[in-house]
Formats: structure tokens, C-alpha cells, sequence
């Protein structure tokens, strides 16, 4: 447990200074996504231990954004000022983006993508 | 309250235990209240515990600041969950590579719509340069968009704020859309909500289902590429 949580410890640090070494423009932890994956590819399986430590932290996701979201305390002033234009912008373009991704993907992905589960997704 | 009530506060506020635990409570009540409305996603969890905590701060004139010295141990974790979304994204590999191109082309036509339509709609409604910008990125993870939204003349801490509203919203109204648009293949669905709205999308995905939430992973990383890449050019030919 300890060994696969270091592991992912590990991965993030790796990222977070290829990330500094190389300049690159994403951020060290979702390098570090692509090192474990890459990982995960070369040694063609996920160990137990780590499917147990990784899913304990994605079961939890949501809860991590918390802390970020309650900042927006800081900014109701500014935000106000301009609600209409930033709830506009952010419910229209939410929307469009969602609306335009999964329409060019099912268009493009027919016949690959294959079964479909519960629709609430 | 009394003097040693008032000893007990100041204590208690002096540690990250507060706002630790008060952070926990109001997600347990969040998720709680999200489970009994059977996963309904206008109950978004994160929506709940920051209007609670945002009313609990402000009732008892705590800083930002403040509650995040504690808070921050769990934002803290954010790193290495993102790592852990290489687990969905490896189990999905053969739908991943089946469809690389299909994930390319939407991901960039969702890339692009994104920015186009925030700052469109925005400037439309006389939104200021200052939150154009801050705008501009709003549909990548956080640490990204506040990195572009520095190099392009924004306010960094506005932007993540911008950035998890949108990711609520998205987890809240993504999944209503998709039902309209009956769109059922999880892998667009996955792909589509991560583009528009990062992690958070991918944690309500992930709540659904393996494959929408290995799609959603995906699309949140490499969204977080095409933006840094075609944001600052696009700004830079436009402006």
C-alpha cells in the first residue's frame, strides 16, 4: 500500500521536474498521469495494491476540488460586477463544448467505440 | 460566545484541523444529499460543500486565507488523484487506441469551441480585457489555466475560480445535454465532459461509469495540451 502510494508520489515528482526541465507547457501531475501510464503499458497490467491505492483517490475526486472552489469568495465582487456576461459565457460555451465534442466523437467514432452503458453518464 | 468559547475558536482556528474537518462535513453532507437525489447531477457534491463553506466563512468572518492554510491538504491531493487517472485510462486502452483519431479531431473541434465561445459570448455582453482573458482558458484543469491566463495578461486566481464553476457546471448540465442530444456511447460522453470541464466533469463521470470516466481523463489531458499550445497563438493573431 505504502510501496504503490510512494509510486504515485513518485510519479507526480517526475513530472513535476521534467515539467521544469524541459519548459514544458502541462502540468507535473498530469505528466505524471502519462509516466504511469506508460509504466502501467510496459509492464502490461495493473498490480492489485495499486488498483486499490488509485481508486481510493477517484473515488474521492470530487471532494479534492473543494477547497479550490470555495476561493471563489474571493472574487464575488469582481464577478458580480459582470454576472451577466461571465454566467453567459460560461453556461453558453460549457454547453457548446460539450454539445460539439460528443457530437464530432459519436459522428466519428461509429462502429469503433462499440457497447454503450446506462445513459446518466 | 463566552470567554473560553471564544479560547477554544482561536485555538481551533490556529490549526488545520478546522478546516480539515469542516471541509470533510460539508462534503460527507454534499454526497449525502447527491446520493438521496440518485446521483442526480444538478446535486453536484462540490456545489454543495462550497456554498455551505463559502456561508460557514462568511457568517463567521474567517478569511480565505485562513480556511485554506487548513483546507490545503486536501487540495494538496489533487496531484496525485490526477496521476491515479492513468488506472481508467490503462483498462480502456484498446477502445482508446481504436479510436485515436476520432478522439483527436473532437477533441480539437471541443478545444477550440471552448475558448471561441467563452470569449465571443463574454465580449458580447461587454465583459472587460481583464476577464476575457481570465475566460479564455476556463474549460482546462486548474494549474494549467491559471498558468495561461498569467501569460496572457489575467488574473490567475480569477481563472481557477472561472475554471470550477465551469467544471460544476458541466458535471451539473453535461449529463442533461447529452441525454437531449442522445448521445449513449459512454466514450463520447467521457470525452466530451472532460473537454468541457476538466476534473470535476471526470469525477462525476468516473461516479457513472469506468469507460465515460477513462474518456473524460483522457480528454482533460490533452485539452490541457491543445489549450496552452493554440490559446497564446489564437490570442496572439487576434489581438
Amino acid at each position: 500500500m505504502i510501496f504503490y502510494l510512494t509510486l504515485i508520489f513518485a510519479c507526480q515528482l517526475a513530472g513535476e521536474l521534467l515539467k521544469a526541465a524541459l519548459n514544458l507547457p502541462v502540468p507535473g501531475p498530469v505528466i505524471g498521469m502519462v509516466i504511469l501510464f506508460a509504466g502501467l503499458v510496459a509492464k502490461g497490467g495493473i498490480p492489485d495494491g495499486l488498483a486499490k491505492v488509485g481508486d481510493a483517490f477517484l473515488g474521492n475526486l470530487s471532494l479534492l476540488f473543494v477547497p479550490a472552489g470555495v476561493g471563489v469568495m474571493l472574487h464575488i465582487a469582481l464577478i458580480g460586477k459582470q454576472a451577466l456576461a461571465i454566467t453567459l459565457a460560461l453556461v453558453g460555451s460549457t454547453l457548446a463544448t460539450i454539445a460539439v465534442t460528443a457530437l464530432v466523437m459519436s459522428f466519428l467514432g461509429r462502429g469503433d467505440a462499440g457497447q454503450t452503458e446506462k445513459t446518466d453518464g | 460566545m463566552g470567554e473560553g468559547l471564544r479560547d477554544i475558536w482561536v485555538y481551533l482556528a490556529a490549526s488545520p484541523l478546522l478546516a480539515l474537518t469542516l471541509t470533510l462535513a460539508a462534503y460527507q453532507m454534499g454526497f449525502w444529499i447527491y446520493r438521496k437525489g440518485r446521483l442526480n447531477p444538478l446535486l453536484n457534491p462540490v456545489l454543495i460543500a462550497v456554498v455551505v463553506l463559502v456561508a460557514i466563512l462568511t457568517v463567521t468572518d474567517t478569511a480565505y486565507a485562513t480556511y485554506f492554510e487548513g483546507a490545503q491538504f486536501v487540495h494538496f491531493l489533487l496531484g496525485p488523484a490526477t496521476v491515479a487517472l492513468a488506472l481508467p485510462l490503462y483498462r480502456q486502452i484498446e477502445r482508446v487506441r481504436k479510436s485515436a483519431l476520432a478522439i483527436t479531431v473532437s477533441l480539437l473541434a471541443g478545444s477550440l469551441t471552448a475558448i471561441v465561445s467563452a470569449v465571443g459570448i463574454a465580449w458580447a455582453f461587454g465583459a472587460t480585457d481583464e476577464i476575457l482573458v481570465s475566460l479564455a482558458p476556463k474549460s482546462v484543469t486548474a494549474p494549467v489555466a491559471m498558468g495561461i491566463s498569467e501569460q496572457l495578461g489575467g488574473l490567475p486566481s480569477l481563472t481557477a475560480v472561472l475554471v470550477i464553476l465551469t467544471g460544476i457546471l458541466g458535471a451539473a448540465l453535461g449529463p442533461l445535454l447529452l441525454n437531449l442530444l442522445r448521445v449513449k456511447d459512454m466514450a463520447a460522453r467521457g470525452l466530451a465532459i472532460g473537454t468541457a470541464s476538466h476534473g470535476i466533469g471526470t469525477a462525476r463521470a468516473l461516479q457513472v461509469s469506468e469507460v465515460a470516466g477513462a474518456f473524460s481523463g483522457l480528454a482533460m489531458g490533452l485539452n490541457a495540451l491543445a489549450t496552452a499550445i493554440l490559446l497564446p497563438l489564437l490570442w496572439n493573431w487576434l489581438f
